[in-house]
């Protein structure tokens, strides 16, 4: 049977402004991680009852490595784990991004604030098949790291440093072309990826972000509408946890 | 000295090898949680809703955190009862545990046409949900009026092969003259709480936490609310009572069974620990281990009423 596992903290530090990268002495599950997939993270203050999901940014033989942005007291409590401390993980979750079908191909890996970290992962398999693609607000994180393993575009909104826009900015601006993408970002950049993709005629992979309970795909807490009937329910709802929370992009309706 | 020690109990002639379920809407039809916990383990597995049709539910976002709690406005997404007997029962079928279908519709045609349809179904008990506060038409409306309540249940067991819990909603003023209609309506048990209807609200973008607007509040933050309806429900009526409401550890399922549940559903506590259902049955018996309690069905109800402190 499966099982939430308890895991040590190898090392925490942060990135940037609210960016933690933790690292996991995580066993099987690291082994096991597929660029794209999540784990569940379930914190210590009884108050609050559920595991905040969280993707896997690299692994490294047994170890896990998760890159997550501070967002509300859930993240906060994690930001304060040190050293040797421990916390349960249940997983990998989730789907991942095909990789097998961007063998021989030019991929792009976009990535939007926090939706950067598991591209990295990606990037690690894909190395010279790749282009990164990254957007951030202003400061960057990662960003040395995505050029160890592949050639790297990025934009600031702001225009501290690269293009001066976002993803698609930088893809115009650069004429950067690809025959595949993969995605993850805020809602609003996948949905000009999604149209970019259709209007290139080039297959595209999203992973969806999304208020989970279970995880495992029982509760329906994390649908996404689609385009057609879904296999569960059959009502053009998939689950994101389950079912994705990576998407072909013309399976979704953002 | 090893002790005998009894774990099943009976409801409405079911027999369930100890009182310990999954409570509806928390667990899916058990094929997720099954790489979790041998559901050969379980008292029972309590289904997801069952609609006579597929219904899409609510616009996410559908879950809320709150202190203690959670809010859900899942909106009963359900393929109906087609595909649930054709796909989730045979399933359910492989493992050696008791299936309680619950039974969601919008009108009582709507929930006669399931309770139909599973007549000739391998399925052990019917829970009717006259209580989900996130669907607007029916459900709730049939729960939260006594002589409603009274009405749907007896035109469901006019229908029904298997015996019928009527699921009860907290969001009421007297829980004890709602378990009454369902006694007086037919029902053969009774199910308490479902969620508590509550909100909340997102102060940084000043937006509903929920698309929805309103949810089910469940998890520990109810607790006290299930047991205080849970005893009173269970002094009402001479129905079987089954208790849930925010149950994480066995201590919680002993304390619903002194108030007088005949037995307990685990819900939101499946999302903090999918094993947790397996972790509640072997401490129920170490529980009687601990006191010398050789039938669980010596708890049910014996809260002792002559001791106040």
């Amino acid at each position: 049977m499966k099982q939430k596992e308890i895991c040590q903290v190898i090392r925490q530090e942060q990135l940037g402004t609210g960016i933690y990268s933790l690292w996991l002495e995580a066993g099987d599950m690291a082994g096991q991680a597929h660029p794209g997939q999540f784990v569940m993270l379930y914190g210590k203050d009884a108050s609050r009852l559920l595991p905040r999901p969280i993707s896997i940014c690299q692994t490294d033989g047994t170890a896990l490595r998760l890159v997550y942005r501070v967002a509300g007291a859930g993240t906060e409590e994690f930001s304060a784990l040190c050293k040797g401390q421990t916390l349960e993980v249940l997983g990998p979750l989730g789907n991942g991004f095909p990789l097998r079908e961007a063998q021989g191909k030019r991929v792009l890996l976009l990535g939007g604030g926090i939706g950067i970290p598991p591209m990295l992962g990606a990037a690690d398999r894909l190395r010279d098949g790749a282009v990164a693609v990254l957007g951030y607000k202003d400061e960057t994180f990662l960003k040395d790291e995505f050029e160890r393993a592949c050639p790297v575009v990025f934009a600031t909104e702001d225009g501290s440093g690269g293009v001066k826009g976002n993803v698609l900015d930088a893809i115009r601006e650069k004429g950067i072309r690809g025959d595949m993408i993969f995605a993850c970002g805020p809602i609003p950049m996948l949905r000009a990826v999604q149209a970019y993709a259709e209007g290139a005629g080039i297959p595209c992979w999203i992973s969806m972000e999304e208020r989970m309970a279970c995880g495992i795909g029982a509760c329906l807490g994390c649908v996404c509408d689609t385009a057609k009937e879904d296999a569960h329910s059959h009502v053009h709802r998939k689950r994101v946890c389950k079912d994705g929370p990576v998407f072909l992009s013309t399976e979704v309706r953002l | 000295m090893t002790q005998k020690i009894r774990m099943d109990v009976e409801i409405a002639g079911v027999r369930f090898k100890n009182p310990v379920m999954t409570a509806s809407g928390t667990f899916g039809s058990g094929a997720e949680y099954g790489e979790y916990v041998d559901l050969d383990c379980l008292g029972a597995v309590v289904t997801k809703g069952v609609a006579s049709v597929p219904w899409p539910g609510n616009p996410a976002p559908r879950i809320a955190e709150t202190c203690g709690g959670m809010l859900n406005a899942i909106g009963l997404q359900n393929p109906g009862v087609e595909v649930f007997c054709q796909r989730d029962l045979p399933f359910l079928k492989k493992y050696d545990t008791r299936v309680i279908v619950n039974v969601c519709g919008r009108t009582q045609e709507d929930y006669c046409q399931v309770v139909e349809r599973l007549q000739g179904e391998l399925v052990d008990m019917l829970e009717i949900n006259v209580s989900c506060p996130n669907v607007k038409e029916g459900g709730i409306s049939f729960g939260q009026d006594p002589r409603s309540l009274e009405k749907i249940t007896q035109a469901v067991k006019r229908c029904a092969a298997q015996p019928v819990i009527m699921k009860l909603s907290p969001n009421v003023a007297d829980i004890g003259e709602m378990a009454r209609a369902a006694e007086a309506g037919g029902a053969d048990a009774v199910s308490l709480i479902n969620t508590l209807t509550g909100m909340k609200i997102d102060i940084h973008r000043r937006t509903f936490a929920l698309a929805n607007k309103t949810g089910g509040l469940s998890g520990p933050a109810i607790r006290p609310v299930a047991v205080r309806m849970v005893y009173e429900a269970s002094r009402a009526v001479r129905l079987p009572v089954i208790g849930m409401g925010g149950i994480q550890t066995a201590d919680d399922a002993v304390e619903f069974l002194l108030a007088g549940a005949s037995a307990v559903s685990v819900g939101t506590a499946n999302f903090h620990d999918p094993c947790v259902t397996k972790k509640i049955i072997d401490g129920l018996r170490a529980y009687m281990e601990r006191y010398g309690v050789d039938d669980v069905k010596d708890l049910v109800g014996a809260v002792r009423e002559d001791i106040s402190v």
